[in-house]
């Protein structure tokens, strides 16, 4: 039995070292962490950061050493790691998937002389930042460019959890797209998971199967637009540039892009004039890029893609403009009016035309 | 029936298929008297291995062996620390679990984005014409037929053959076996390594033809589910390629009732698949006596020849 025991120790104890990845050398520079949530090698949302995080690294060399966690779940297990990284001398640690909020937040309380910043969450403290992107603004787009391209007006979307991010990317595409085709119908599908690629494949079959011709998604595998491309029909990428896995299939794809906020925010840290804040990016801060347009897009449908996207960040056009209803038909924007904020931050209903119910 | 029910249908096969190879492999292994935690790692082994030679050679048939060996590979460090070493083979198989996730990490780093085109289908002309059944039986790719053959042979082997009543032997009572001049340990070394083939063959299915890719963690957790399976299946092959459709099916229907509108909790309706397969565990298990007599008495102990 003793001997079980310690197996079994230094295999955990063995799971934490390498888990952690945290070097231990006593060099001078200031270390910056980062957690995330699936691996670096999804080509998705925690591929994104991690290329910030290397950005991070080319702008400073000597001055910062990074390291980071991948494949980390939410809950229990994300306050150890943060914990981790906090006791091993990282000065700014950012936390890049919404169900590590409250654990950042207990961390934060342990560690006031360490920076925190929560990626999509909305508790901040003294020493921990929110910062989040408007991927709304990316939805809008590619909403229209689906609405347009639809020919069996229904857009399928291969959902993860029903969080305000993922119903206003929801309803921004179905603005959209109504917008521009008063036919276009909107089919979802939960699959309670960020990332398994099987899985978002198969609610993109699906979709497919019950007459989706645009697949949208909301999760972080190429999966669903590989689906998308053997089933010859659209589909848009989610968080960087996924053509590899469809050329022919990918619309565009909504890209994230933190390198200048990991860069400005190690700056401020460094410099010391790094502050509790909430920054909510889009197109106009750089957070949100489109990738190219496919080339079977008409070239009137990119202008329109285009229009909207300037209008954006112009501040002439906001894809939440009223009136839009919910589904009861109550108005939540009223007519010349657009969504503010706290209205889009807390959402958590589907707009009027979308037929389905929302889960509880 | 809309045209949604057969191309439902079809995705049930390839959800299912992966956990076939993996759950039987392991019914093999835990027959023989040893319990390999890993197969989570040997998948996700096998399907970078299947992936690689993919991409590299353009062959599927090179392809899927390298799969099968990639599995057994990593099946073989476990066998060796577990069956030469003696080491404790849960601690041992949850290492190789983890093991198998990093290294095939590893291995995939420069495959991140490439594509692969899939599996050949084996159409049969006119007869995979026929509607509804003729999608069903035929055009599917050789690993979805590969694996109802194993299933057969492995039921086949275990029960009717020489060669299964050694592997029942070595798990049941080892130093029985041993005092009768087998060597315990050189079969259950060989079961191992069925195991991590066809562990291995899970994971080539995912990364072939499931979704021709590769991304780390690709296998989400599917080997754990085939673990289960193998419970569930009270070391029966052909009951845990029943289980494996089972699980698969409710994990596709849910997905689609979702696209229909029914007003069910998604959470609730994700949880099902692992509900369904508590409740039959439950359901075949409550007769304690039968449990025990189909689990392997021997099962997870290690046989040390001098005592």
């Amino acid at each position: 039995m003793i001997s079980k025991k310690i197996i079994l120790g230094a295999l955990l104890s063995a799971v934490m070292a390498v888990g952690a990845t945290v070097g231990q050398a006593a060099d001078k520079r200031t270390k910056v962490g980062f957690v995330y949530v699936g691996p670096i090698g999804d080509h998705g949302w925690s591929y994104q950061h991690n290329v910030g995080r290397l950005a991070v690294n080319n702008a400073f060399g000597d001055k910062v050493k990074t390291t980071y966690v991948e494949s980390v779940p939410e809950g229990a297990d994300a306050a150890r790691v943060i914990t981790k990284l906090a006791r091993s001398g990282h000065k700014l640690i950012f936390t890049t998937s919404f169900g590590y909020m409250n654990p950042t937040l207990k961390v934060a309380k342990r560690f006031p002389k360490v920076k925190f910043e929560h990626a999509t969450g909305f508790k901040r403290s003294k020493n921990l930042a929110t910062y989040s992107a408007r991927f709304y603004e990316g939805r809008h787009v590619a909403g229209l460019i689906a609405g347009k391209m639809t020919k069996s007006n229904v857009i399928g979307y291969v959902a993860s959890f029903p969080i305000p991010e993922v119903i206003r990317g929801i309803n921004a595409t179905f603005l959209a797209a109504r917008s521009v085709n008063p036919k276009v119908k909107i089919k979802i599908i939960w699959v309670s998971t960020w990332f398994d690629p099987g899985k978002e494949a198969d609610a993109a079959k699906a979709l497919i199967a019950q007459g989706a011709d645009v697949i949208m998604q909301h999760t972080d595998s190429p999966a669903p637009l590989q689906q998308a491309q053997k089933n010859k029909v659209w589909a848009v990428g989610q968080a960087s540039n996924m053509a590899a896995f469809g050329p022919k299939a990918q619309l565009t794809a909504i890209i994230d892009d933190w390198n200048a906020y990991y860069i400005q925010r190690t700056k401020a840290m460094l410099d010391g004039t790094w502050k509790s804040q909430d920054v909510w990016g889009g197109f106009k801060s750089g957070m949100v890029k489109m990738a190219p347009y496919n080339k079977a897009i008409p070239a009137n449908v990119v202008a329109m893609a285009e229009k909207a996207k300037e209008g954006i960040f112009n501040g002439t056009v906001h894809p939440f403009t009223g009136p839009i209803k919910d589904q009861k038909g109550k108005i939540r924007v009223p007519a010349g009016k657009t969504a503010d904020d706290g209205m889009l931050a807390g959402m958590n209903f589907y707009v009027e035309g979308i037929d389905a119910t929302m889960p509880k | 029936m809309g045209d949604w029910l057969v191309p439902a249908l079809l995705t049930i096969i390839t959800a299912s298929t992966p956990l076939v190879f993996a759950a039987v492999g392991e019914v093999v292994v835990e027959k023989s008297g040893v319990l390999n935690l890993g197969i989570e790692g040997m998948m996700i082994v096998g399907a970078i291995s299947a992936f690689a030679v993919g991409v590299t050679t353009g062959s599927a048939t090179l392809a899927i062996f390298a799969g099968a060996i990639g599995g057994a590979a990593v099946a073989f460090i476990f066998g060796f620390l577990t069956l030469n070493l003696l080491a404790n083979q849960v601690a041992a198989g949850l290492a190789l679990t983890i093991f198998g996730l990093g290294f095939s990490a590893l291995l995939g780093h420069g495959f991140v984005g490439k594509t692969f085109p899939g599996l050949p289908k084996l159409e049969i002309p006119i007869i995979s014409e026929i509607p509804f059944i003729g999608p069903l039986l035929f055009g599917h790719d050789i690993l979805v037929y590969g694996s109802v053959i194993i299933v057969i042979s492995t039921t086949y082997m275990l029960n009717k053959t020489r060669v299964g009543l050694l592997i029942r032997a070595v798990g049941e009572n080892h130093d029985a076996a041993h005092s009768i001049g087998y060597s315990v340990n050189k079969i259950r070394m060989a079961c191992v390594l069925f195991g991590g083939a066809m562990a291995g063959l899970g994971g080539a299915y995912l990364s072939l033809a499931y979704t021709p890719l590769w991304v780390e963690g690709m296998t989400s957790g599917r080997g754990w589910i085939a673990l289960a399976l193998v419970v569930f299946a009270s070391w029966k092959a052909w009951r845990a390629f029943l289980g494996a459709y089972l699980f698969g099916g409710i994990t596709i229907i849910q997905l689609h009732a979702q696209g229909f509108g029914v007003e069910i909790a998604p959470e609730f309706l994700s949880m099902l698949p692992y509900l369904a397969t508590i409740v039959v565990l439950v359901l075949i298990s409550r007769d304690s006596s039968r449990a025990k007599l189909n689990a392997p008495a021997c099962l997870g102990r290690s046989f040390h020849e001098a005592g």
